[in-house]
């Protein structure tokens, strides 16, 4: 019997733009599974992403529960939600180094400068980036970027992945590449995930169920 | 915390002028009990109307506003329309941007030593084109109708609007319009006119009303340029208000006030010619003529926007030279002998305005930066940006004439017993730095992609950690930039420093613009050269110092 209060469950989530619902979603997503969210751009599918994330744009209502860990978080302030976000770009903070990323992700109870930097180093060593903990992010590739960014995700130790379109600006060869690594690390770190895209390809390998939203707004 | 930033902004802009109103109103109207009016009547204005050649100076100051405003505004729309998108265009735009950061009164002398007849220009051509061995007695600067007046004002105005301009211009569809327009066989500086300018027009619609309220009202400058037999209305505005006698007071209240009709009066006509405007734009735009042959109007432009430039720097460069010149005889163009002596006497007397300047400078920036950067945060959090009410308040100091409120805040910080502090001139700095910090730096803030946020909050950041360690440090270089401006605006400050400061507290401005009238040129070229370097270093801080902090991170450069 699986534990009905692990993962990430989407309670009746409603959400508007000037009284028009433009996302509804019920649904259950367990540790390690996916949920891909469909629709054309401008159908409100980020909004999503930004309600559970607990930065939805005031010009937009939501409503509805989001459990986690049998704990509704819709109310609390973004900083305590723990999500693990990945945009379409990897938004690495320009002003700090590659370790400096890392460093600040990972959680204040970890005391110690030399033990926070190991720790980064480890995230570094384990997504193929060895040494690069001085580096500037601008002197990245895209493909190390985006593996930062996960690394730098992953390191928060967060409850659950936020994933919006994030391997959509990657060239074909990186995109599969990136694509596997992410999901095997939520896979393994037994992480619920939402994604969403615009690419089959992405909600194919993300094998999880599919719900597609604002066909009739479109 | 943040809850109270916007509020207190608008009390830092509000207050001052909405009290300082009042209390230029009622004395005014004779009512003013610390000095025993306590019964309202008309004598002030009696008096004030009663000053000879009183027609005159406020004839001038209403032709310096609508003039200034009309020349500026025309030559940066048909600039903007004649060369927009242009290497010449970003050329012009760099060239012309470090003007912003000249004070009114450094860039009026700077004007005086070109264009006087004994000034660079003269000597330029003097004597084998006009052989003169003596500047010849003409009354260029000074002139009775007020027109270097005007032009010093222009100089200054041109850069403002222009960077106003360049603001407002990402949001029309600049370059789709311009293919149409040519596509449909208008000349580039009509097709910008008639599908571009209306909407960049209204956005920088109160930046021209501000041209026309600090033009009708400039003291510093029209003390420096202005005519002197009867002088600009504005000048003797505040000789009266720094009578020694008590019940003068009075009186200079009523001219306050009458300054407030002039510059009012000045906006009646702006709204008018803004009409006229308005139709003939839109006559020709329905004849569908095309000016397709604008050639020469686009270089005219050019030629005077390169010109209002090369006046402003030619003269900061003469004005330094004389600060370091011995004797320079006319017609010479480079001075016979250079010593130091100006700046070894001027030095004992520097130490204390310059003090004054700074810490003022920095207090007044640091504090009004605090407040628009809560106000900014504010903002994001509630998710709107402020409304046309706002943006009123931002203006509001922009928009009332400076001798209007500040005498009537003079009035009532010396009857309440303050007096002449420093705080309360860093207060009233306040008042005109706060608007040019927000004005600069809300749109990189509102441009900050605020995905950066999102991404912190999910690494488990509160909202204060966001800000202090990912958007602060992002922006630094805006913040910078901003504060440089806002302590450029605070360098310049001349009557708010010489009503508040009433003689007790002088800063580099009022020192130079004090020292103007006794005409020293190696003591003027100490002082106005002081009055542009400390901007200068503003601006110099704020380039540096990211540049260092983020040496090895290059997406922190300079785009």
């Amino acid at each position: 019997m699986p534990d009905e209060t692990a993962g990430l469950r989407l309670d009746a989530v409603r959400i508007r733009l000037n009284g028009r619902e433009l996302v509804a979603v019920d649904r259950h997503i367990r540790p390690g599974e996916t949920l891909t969210v469909m629709g054309p751009s401008g159908s409100g599918k980020s909004t999503l992403l930004a309600y559970v994330g607990g930065f939805l744009d005031p010009v937009f209502s939501g409503e509805g529960r989001v459990v986690c860990g049998g704990r509704d978080i819709a109310h609390l302030p973004a900083g305590d939600r723990h999500a693990g976000i990945l945009f379409q770009d990897p938004l690495l903070f320009p002003h700090m180094s590659i370790g400096g990323n890392l460093v600040f992700a990972i959680p204040q109870s970890v005391k110690g400068k030399a033990v926070r930097r190991a720790r980064a180093e480890e995230a570094l060593d384990d997504v193929g980036l060895s040494g690069f903990f001085d580096r500037d992010p601008d002197t990245l590739s895209g493909g190390q970027k985006a593996r930062v960014a996960l690394a730098r995700t992953l390191m928060a130790a967060p409850n659950f992945l936020l994933l919006d379109e994030p391997f959509s600006k990657l060239d074909m060869q990186l995109r599969g590449q990136i694509r596997d690594l992410v999901f095997d690390k939520a896979k393994r770190s037994r992480l619920p995930v939402i994604l969403v895209t615009h690419d089959a390809a992405d909600a194919e390998a993300a094998g999880g169920e599919v719900i597609e939203i604002g066909r009739d707004a479109a | 915390m943040l809850r109270f930033a916007p509020a207190i902004a608008i009390a830092v802009l509000a207050l001052p002028v909405i009290g300082g109103l009042a209390g230029t109103l009622l004395p005014a109207f004779g009512y003013l009990p610390a000095l025993g009016g306590e019964d309202l009547s008309l004598e002030p204005f009696r008096i004030v109307l009663a000053q000879p050649g009183l027609l005159r100076s406020c004839g001038i100051a209403l032709a310096a506003g609508v003039v200034t405003a009309a020349v500026s505004t025309v030559l940066v729309a048909l600039f903007v329309g004649g060369w927009s998108q242009t290497r010449t265009f970003r050329f012009i735009q760099s060239l012309v941007s470090p003007l912003l950061a000249v004070p009114h009164a450094a860039a009026a002398f700077g004007l005086a030593f070109m264009i006087a007849p004994s000034g660079f220009l003269a000597r330029l051509v003097s004597p084998w084109a006009t052989g003169w061995d003596r500047p010849p007695d003409w009354l260029i600067v000074n002139d009775s109708l007020g027109l270097s007046l005007m032009l010093g004002l222009i100089v200054k105005e041109v850069p403002f609007l222009l960077l106003m301009t360049l603001a407002a211009l990402p949001q029309v569809p600049l370059a789709a319009s311009t293919r149409l327009s040519a596509s449909l066989g208008y000349g580039r500086i009509s097709g910008f006119l008639f599908t571009t300018w209306p909407a960049i027009y209204r956005q920088i619609r109160l930046a021209v009303f501000a041209v026309i309220a600090f033009s009708s009202s400039a003291v510093d400058v029209a003390f420096i340029l202005g005519p002197t037999t009867p002088s600009a209305l504005p000048v003797r505005l505040v000789q009266w208000m720094n009578d020694p006698e008590l019940t003068s007071r009075f009186m200079a209240s009523a001219g306050a006030v009458l300054q407030l009709g002039i510059t009012l009066a000045a906006l009646l006509i702006w709204l008018l010619l803004e009409r006229l405007g308005r139709m003939a734009v839109m006559h020709f735009c329905g004849e569908g003529r095309r000016f397709r042959a604008d050639r020469t109007m686009r270089h005219l432009t050019l030629a005077l926007i390169v010109l209002t430039a090369l006046i402003v720097f030619g003269g900061l460069a003469v004005l330094a030279l004389w600060s370091i010149s011995g004797l320079w005889q006319f017609p010479n163009i480079l001075p016979d002998t250079l010593t130091l002596r100006g700046w070894i006497r001027a030095l004992p007397q520097i130490a204390d305005p310059l003090w004054t300047t700074v810490t003022v400078g920095l207090a007044s920036t640091a504090l009004s930066a605090l407040i628009v950067i809560g106000s900014l945060a504010r903002e994001r959090q509630v998710g709107r940006a402020g409304n046309r009410w706002a943006l009123f308040f931002l203006y509001l100091p922009l928009l009332v004439p400076q001798a209007g409120f500040v005498f009537g805040l003079k009035l009532f910080l010396t009857h309440s017993g303050v007096g002449a502090t420093w705080a309360a001139l860093v207060l009233v700095h306040m008042v005109f730095v706060l608007p040019y910090v927000f004005l600069s730096l809300a749109a990189p803030w509102r441009a900050f992609d605020p995905r950066y946020e999102a991404v912190a909050a999910g690494l488990g950041k509160g909202p204060w950690t966001t800000l202090l360690a990912i958007r602060l440090p992002m922006l630094s270089r805006a913040i910078l930039v901003a504060c440089a401006v806002g302590f450029a605006v605070s360098v310049g400050q001349y009557l708010p420093t010489v009503l508040i400061g009433a003689g007790r507290l002088v800063t580099i401005t009022t020192e130079a613009v004090a020292l103007g009238s006794g005409g020293n040129r190696r003591v003027i070229g100490v002082y106005a050269f002081l009055q542009m370097l400390l901007p200068f270093l503003g601006f110099a801080v704020a380039a540096l110092v990211p540049a260092l902090l983020f040496r090895n991170r290059r997406a922190m450069k300079v785009a």
